[in-house]
């Protein structure tokens, strides 16, 4: 384990709304590796993006807070670190970029300004050696015109453009981990290739390990080393991408690539999982997924499924596995620490 | 930005033509005969004809309109009916005082406004927050005359801190030169003459600044709550920034638009509102000088008055607008 940069064990980050506690992620484990690119796929408000934003503590707070479980960065916790010792980690040792390039840069600032800013926040150097290094990074990214775009302002550029300055900024102090969050989704596809390989040839260039959150299976097939199932705040699935695109365990993620629109075969209708993602409380009980599955029992409303261990190395929250080895990994339990 | 400069001040031009005849027009509609005042009631019909026709009275409004423009351009603002002395002499001062007044009232309103709206956006829901918010709704609401003169209560007739009112005290009054005493006190290198001068502003500056400075904090707080949500704070914090350079570098100057707009306003407000502040200070501003044109129903005062005051408004519209340009890069365009 001592190349895993970052590691998280049973995190609970819950959001405390005037309608009761939502435990937006709950019981959260998995980790990325040195170099490693990590994929977290699920829907809309399963909890992935509050997953990202709780590494960086950047968590919206309030409402929302760290409740339990740790972060583990490099062997430091980092789940209830002092914000003076996270503001030397964000942006320096894990950067993050988000999923709207459009309004995540500072109108009012020059693209070399943010730039400059975000190499000058960890490294001391003068304004002019900054700026050389804004442009060298501007380069980097595939920017056309670096020295000039240096001086333009952010509405000057296309989405695709502000999406590699967010990237030339993320990168800016060579992080271990970027963590990027939805980062082409609200772009067009071609110039989502071009990000994706982007992050692809810097992965592979400075070794950074990369968290990828998304909702797109494609990304993932095309991006990931290993994949995260998440659903309602949730892991339920985890493993390879080859294991989880060629044989899903979860019925959730089995419904998931059945969704994908296939170009072999005939069918008419579009696969979609029936129903919604439900709105989590804290006295939820049985598996979350149960009321839009096909394969639900008796079983699946009452209790909550534990991570079973399927076949080497792959886990599933659900209870059709817990027959293959009678036994729960008591490592991956995390839906039992609140009661 | 030179560009966008230019353009905004030929776009200055029809204002002003505009605004020239609406004041002329108001005061044309204004019921009373200017030559029956000042001949008095017993006036016969002939005198009064007769004076109508030595000051141009009985001529078409578009010819007095353009005798008033081309006088106005020489800057010829015509003579007080009553005091028979110039206008553009006698309202040059006032504008002085008036202009000093506003300057300190405003620049204790933004001071105080602003800081107060973004320790309540930074501390949201916090008992600083609370205590800033009810001090800015007490402001808000506060009468201006009942301010007024319960600060000469305490601070001039008990406590005897600060005089109650004019602009200097009234012996040994310094040679003017600009007809801001502030500035006058300091190129007469005068020290004594600077404290007594500024003593002389706290009071009225403090009264007349009071409402705006509650609105600009109420909007300074909810213009940065909003913008404290935004992506690119996001984006900021994931830089490792501190709250400090959070604030004031990225959050302050995104929510300083919708401030300035209100600092533009109250600005205006307050240069030609003024009159309850000014009669209670015994300031001799623009704002009192029109009250009392009015009350002798002398046009040339009443009309130069105004146009003085919309004059002003329109500048420092100007100044707000050439201000928003310098903040964001994005208006130029």
């Amino acid at each position: 384990m001592s190349d895993t940069i970052l590691e998280l064990n049973n995190l609970h980050t819950h959001f405390f709304t005037d309608s009761g506690e939502i435990p937006a992620v709950d019981g959260v484990s998995f980790h990325v590796n040195k170099g490693e690119v990590v994929g977290v796929v699920g829907e809309s408000g399963c909890g992935k993006s509050v997953t990202s934003l709780s590494v960086m503590q950047l968590v919206p707070s309030p409402p929302g807070r760290i409740v339990s479980g740790e972060i583990n960065f490099k062997g430091e916790n980092l789940a209830f670190a002092s914000e003076k010792r996270m503001r030397q980690i964000r942006g320096n040792e894990i950067a993050m970029i988000f999923q709207e390039p459009m309004t995540s840069l500072d109108p009012l600032y020059s693209i070399g300004n943010q730039l400059v800013e975000a190499i000058r926040m960890h490294n001391k150097s003068s304004k002019k050696e900054a700026r050389l290094k804004a442009i060298e990074m501007l380069d980097l990214v595939g920017i056309p015109r670096a020295s000039e775009v240096v001086d333009e302002f952010p509405h000057q550029l296309s989405g695709g453009m502000r999406q590699r300055v967010m990237i030339a900024m993320a990168m800016a102090c060579d992080p271990e981990l970027l963590i990027a969050d939805e980062p082409t989704t609200a772009l067009d596809v071609t110039i989502q290739a071009q990000i994706l390989d982007l992050m692809r040839d810097l992965n592979k260039e400075k070794d950074t390990g990369i968290l990828l959150i998304t909702h797109d299976l494609g990304v993932v097939a095309e991006m990931c080393d290993r994949v995260v199932v998440m659903y309602a705040g949730q892991v339920v699935e985890e493993g390879t991408v080859r294991e989880i695109l060629k044989d899903p365990k979860h019925p959730y993620t089995k419904g998931l690539i059945r969704s994908l629109p296939n170009l072999h075969e005939k069918e008419q209708k579009l696969y979609s999982i029936p129903g919604t993602v439900p709105k989590v409380t804290m006295n939820s009980v049985g598996c979350r997924f149960a009321p839009r599955c096909e394969y639900a029992f008796d079983r699946c409303f009452s209790e909550n499924p534990a991570l079973y261990e399927t076949e080497d190395n792959r886990y599933a929250r659900c209870f059709l596995y817990d027959n293959f080895e009678e036994q729960e990994v008591a490592t991956h339990v995390g839906t039992d620490s609140r009661s | 930005m030179l560009a966008y400069t230019i353009r905004r001040l030929l776009m200055l031009i029809p204002v002003l033509f505009g605004m020239t005849l609406i004041v002329f027009s108001i005061v044309h509609l204004i019921p009373g005969n200017p030559a029956q005042v000042i001949l008095g009631e017993t006036a016969t019909q002939d005198a009064i004809q007769e004076l109508e026709q030595s000051m141009g009275l009985n001529e078409s409004f578009f010819t007095q309109y353009g005798f008033y423009l081309a006088d106005l351009l020489q800057g010829d603002l015509g003579s007080s009916l009553r005091t028979k002395s110039e206008i553009s002499h006698e309202i040059l001062p006032r504008i002085a005082a008036t202009f000093e007044l506003t300057f300190f009232a405003m620049l204790f309103a933004i001071i105080i406004g602003i800081n107060a709206g973004i320790i309540s956006a930074w501390k949201q829901n916090s008992w600083l927050d609370f205590a800033a918010m009810i001090f800015a709704l007490v402001g808000v609401s506060m009468p201006v005359f009942w301010l007024a003169l319960m600060e000469q209560w305490v601070f001039a007739q008990e406590l005897g801190w600060l005089p109650s009112s004019g602009r200097q005290p009234s012996t040994g009054q310094i040679e003017p030169i600009t007809h801001f005493y502030v500035i006058d006190a300091i190129l007469h290198w005068d020290f004594d003459r600077l404290v007594q001068v500024l003593s002389h502003l706290v009071l009225p500056a403090v009264a007349l600044g009071t409402i705006p400075m509650a609105i600009i904090a109420r909007m300074t707080r909810s213009s940065m709550l909003e913008v404290m949500k935004s992506d690119y704070i996001r984006t900021v914090r994931a830089k490792g920034s501190g709250q400090f350079l959070v604030i004031y570098k990225h959050a302050l100057r995104n929510a300083t638009i919708p401030v300035l707009t209100v600092i533009g306003l109250q600005t205006g407000v307050l240069l030609g509102g003024a009159i309850l502040t000014e009669t209670i200070f015994a300031w001799p501003g623009v704002g009192r000088y029109v009250y009392e044109g009015i009350n002798y129903r002398d046009y040339p005062v009443i009309q130069s008055g105004i146009l003085v005051i919309a004059f002003l408004f329109v500048m420092i519209n100007l100044i707000v607008d050439l201000l928003y340009a310098f903040i964001d890069p994005r208006i130029k365009y």
